[in-house]
C-alpha cells in the first residue's frame, strides 16, 4: 500500500499494484490522479511516505534513485527532460550510462532503426528538436539503458497519430521479442489499454478498477470517462 | 610599440591565473547554482602548501634544472591533492547538508567559510606576507630596439612561459574532460537537469563531489604559479584573486568554460594596461567597471549560454 504526500497534500492514498516479468502493464486516470507520482515513486524520487515497493524480490523502497536506474529499470518521464544543451548523441550516451559500453554501437543502431529520424538529427541540440522528436528521444534515451523494466510516462503525448502508432508498435515489438516489462501512463487510454495484457484505473490517488486490458476497455465507466471521443 | 607588447605578455600571464580560478567558480555554480566564495581561499590554501612544500623540498634557484622540474612537478601534485581534499571536505561538510535549503544559505556558509580558511592560515601561518626566492630565473629577448631616445627591449621570462604553458595545456585537458568523458557528459547532465541524470544512473552528490575537487585542484595550480611569479604570499591573497577570479567567470559568462578563461584574459589584461598607461591605483576600478558595462550589454556574459531552447 503506497502512500505519498507532497507536504500536505496527499497523491497516493494507498496504491497497490503488481506487474509481472513480461507484462505490459498500463495505468489510465485523469489529469492530477497521481499517475507520475507513482511512476517517480518507483524510481525512488519523492521517497514514498509509507508502503513498500520490491523489485526482484528486493525491498527497493528506500535504496537511491541513482542504485535503483542501475538495476535494469529505465523511465522516460512525464515532460520528457531531454538534456537540452547536449546533443540528440549526447542525450543517448546518458541513457547508455548504467549499461557497459561494449555493446554501444549496436544500442545506437537499435534507436536509430526504431527512430530514423532521430539518426538524422544526430548532432543536433535536443533543446531544439520537436516535441515529437524530444519524445523520440526520451523513450531512445530510456532504452539505451538496456532495460528489464521501462516505464513510460505518456509516451504519446504531442505526437502525429502516425508516430503514436509507431511508438505503440514498438513498444509491442519489444514486449514481445525481448520480454521486455512496459509500465505504461496514458492518456491515450484506447491504445494503450489494446495494447495491455493489464490495466488499472486511478482516481484521486487510489486504484479504482483492474482487469484485463480488454475487459477495462469493454467497461461503460471506463468508456465514458477514459475514451470520450477517443474509442473508435 | 615594445612597451605595449611588453605590457600583453604580462597581462597574458595575469589573466592565465585569474582563468585557472575563475574554472572553479564557473562549473561549481553551472552545477549547483551557487557561487563558491570559499574558492578563493582554496587557492590561497594552495599557494601555501605549495610554499610549505618548496621549503621543505629545500630547492632553490642554485638546485640546477633537472632537480628543479622534478621538485616542482612534485609540489604541484602536493598542493592539486591537498587542496582538492579541502574543496572535498568543503562541499561534504559546508554545503551538501544545505543542498534544498533556500538558497542564500549555502552562499552565506561560503563567506563563512572564506572567513574560517582566512584565519586558519593566519592563525597556522602567521599573518605577515611569506617571501620565496625566486627560483625560475632568466628568460628571453623577443625583440630590441636601441634608438636616440634609449634601449627598448620585449621579454618574456622563463616563468611567464611556464604559466602560460601550464594554463593552456589544463585548459585542453579539461575542455576534453567536460566535452568527450562520461565524467564531463554526467557533469553537464547534473548542470541541466539533476532529477534526470539520477534518473539515467547518475550519482549527483558524488558528481558535485567530483567537480569541487577538479575547481581546487586547478585553483592550487594558480595557487603555485602565483607563488613563483610573485614571490610573496599571505593569507590575505585568497580574496583579492578570488574577487577578480569571480569576475571573469561573470565576465565570460558563469557555467562557461571558455568564457572563464576568456573572462580572466580580459581581467588580466585590462588591470595590466590600465596600470601601464593610466595608473595603478585604479587598476581594480578599471577591471569591475569592465564588469559593469559588459553585464549592461551583455547580461549572458561574453560566452554565456544562449535562452533559445525548448523544455
Ligand atoms: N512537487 C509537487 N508538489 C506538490 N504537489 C504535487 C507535486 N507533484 C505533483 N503534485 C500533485 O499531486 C497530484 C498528482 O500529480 P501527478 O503528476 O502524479 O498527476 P498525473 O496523474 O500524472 O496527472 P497528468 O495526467 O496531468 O500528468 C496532483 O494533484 C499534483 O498537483
Ligand atoms: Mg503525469
Amino acid at each position: 500500500m503506497l502512500k505519498l504526500f507532497y507536504g500536505k497534500i496527499q497523491a497516493l492514498r494507498g496504491v497497490s499494484l503488481d506487474v509481472y516479468e513480461g507484462e505490459i502493464v498500463t495505468l489510465i486516470g485523469a489529469n492530477g490522479a497521481g499517475k507520475s507520482t507513482l511512476m517517480m515513486t518507483i524510481c525512488g524520487d519523492p521517497r514514498a511516505s509509507s508502503g513498500q515497493i520490491i523489485y526482484k524480490g528486493e525491498d527497493i523502497t528506500h535504496v537511491p534513485t541513482h542504485e535503483i536506474m542501475r538495476r535494469d529499470i529505465a523511465q522516460s518521464p512525464e515532460g520528457r527532460r531531454i538534456f537540452p544543451r547536449m546533443t540528440v548523441q549526447e542525450n543517448l550516451l546518458m541513457g547508455a550510462a548504467v549499461t557497459d559500453q561494449t555493446h554501444l554501437e549496436e544500442d545506437f543502431a537499435r534507436v536509430f532503426e526504431l527512430f530514423p529520424r532521430l539518426k538524422e538529427r544526430r548532432e543536433q541540440r535536443g533543446g531544439t528538436l520537436s516535441g515529437g522528436e524530444q519524445q523520440m528521444l526520451a523513450i531512445g534515451r530510456a532504452l539505451m539503458a538496456r532495460p528489464k523494466l521501462l516505464l513510460l510516462d505518456e509516451p504519446s503525448l504531442g505526437l502525429a497519430p502516425l508516430v503514436v502508432k509507431q511508438i505503440f508498435d514498438v513498444i509491442k515489438e519489444l514486449n514481445e521479442k525481448e520480454g521486455l516489462t512496459v509500465f505504461l501512463v496514458e492518456q491515450n487510454a484506447y491504445h494503450a489499454l489494446k495494447l495491455a495484457h493489464k490495466g488499472h484505473v486511478v482516481v484521486n490517488g487510489a486504484i479504482t478498477m483492474s482487469g484485463t486490458g480488454k475487459e477495462l476497455l469493454a467497461k461503460e465507466e471506463v468508456r465514458a470517462a477514459y475514451l470520450e471521443g477517443g474509442a473508435h | 610599440m615594445e612597451y605595449f607588447l611588453q605590457q600583453l605578455i604580462n597581462g597574458i600571464t595575469l589573466g592565465s591565473i585569474y582563468g585557472l580560478i575563475a574554472i572553479g567558480y564557473t562549473m561549481v555554480y553551472g552545477i549547483i547554482g551557487m557561487i563558491n566564495f570559499a574558492h578563493g581561499d582554496i587557492f590561497m590554501v594552495g599557494s601555501f602548501i605549495a610554499l610549505i612544500v618548496i621549503t621543505a623540498l629545500g630547492i632553490t634557484v642554485a638546485s640546477g634544472a633537472g632537480v628543479i622540474i622534478a621538485a616542482l612537478i612534485l609540489v604541484l601534485i602536493c598542493a592539486m591533492l591537498i587542496s582538492s581534499a579541502y574543496g572535498w571536505t568543503l562541499e561534504r561538510l559546508a554545503y551538501r547538508p544545505l543542498r534544498g535549503s533556500f538558497r542564500l544559505a549555502p552562499l552565506i556558509t561560503a563567506i563563512g567559510v572564506s572567513i574560517v580558511l582566512q584565519n586558519y592560515i593566519q592563525i597556522a601561518q602567521g599573518a605577515r606576507v611569506k617571501p620565496l626566492q625566486p627560483i625560475i630565473t632568466g628568460g628571453h629577448t623577443i625583440m630590441k630596439r636601441v634608438d636616440e631616445a634609449g634601449e627598448f627591449v620585449v621579454q618574456i621570462s622563463n616563468i611567464q612561459i611556464l604559466i602560460i604553458v601550464t594554463t593552456l595545456v589544463l585548459m585542453g585537458i579539461f575542455s576534453l574532460i567536460i566535452a568527450k568523458t562520461s565524467l564531463g557528459r554526467a557533469q553537464r547532465a547534473c548542470e541541466q537537469d539533476r532529477k534526470m541524470a539520477s534518473l539515467l544512473g547518475i550519482n549527483v552528490d558524488r558528481t558535485i563531489s567530483t567537480t569541487f575537487v577538479m575547481g581546487a585542484a586547478l585553483a592550487a595550480v594558480a595557487g603555485l604559479m602565483f607563488l613563483l611569479y610573485y614571490g610573496v604570499i599571505d593569507f590575505f591573497i585568497g580574496f583579492v584573486a578570488g574577487v577578480k577570479a569571480f569576475t571573469a567567470a561573470v565576465l565570460g559568462g558563469i557555467g562557461s568554460l571558455p568564457g572563464a578563461m576568456l573572462g580572466g584574459l580580459v581581467i588580466g589584461l585590462i588591470e595590466t594596461f590600465w596600470s601601464a598607461y593610466f595608473s595603478v591605483e585604479y587598476k581594480d576600478v578599471a577591471a569591475f567597471a569592465m564588469l559593469a558595462i559588459v553585464l549592461i550589454f551583455l547580461p549572458q556574459g561574453l560566452l554565456g549560454k544562449p535562452e533559445v531552447e525548448k523544455v
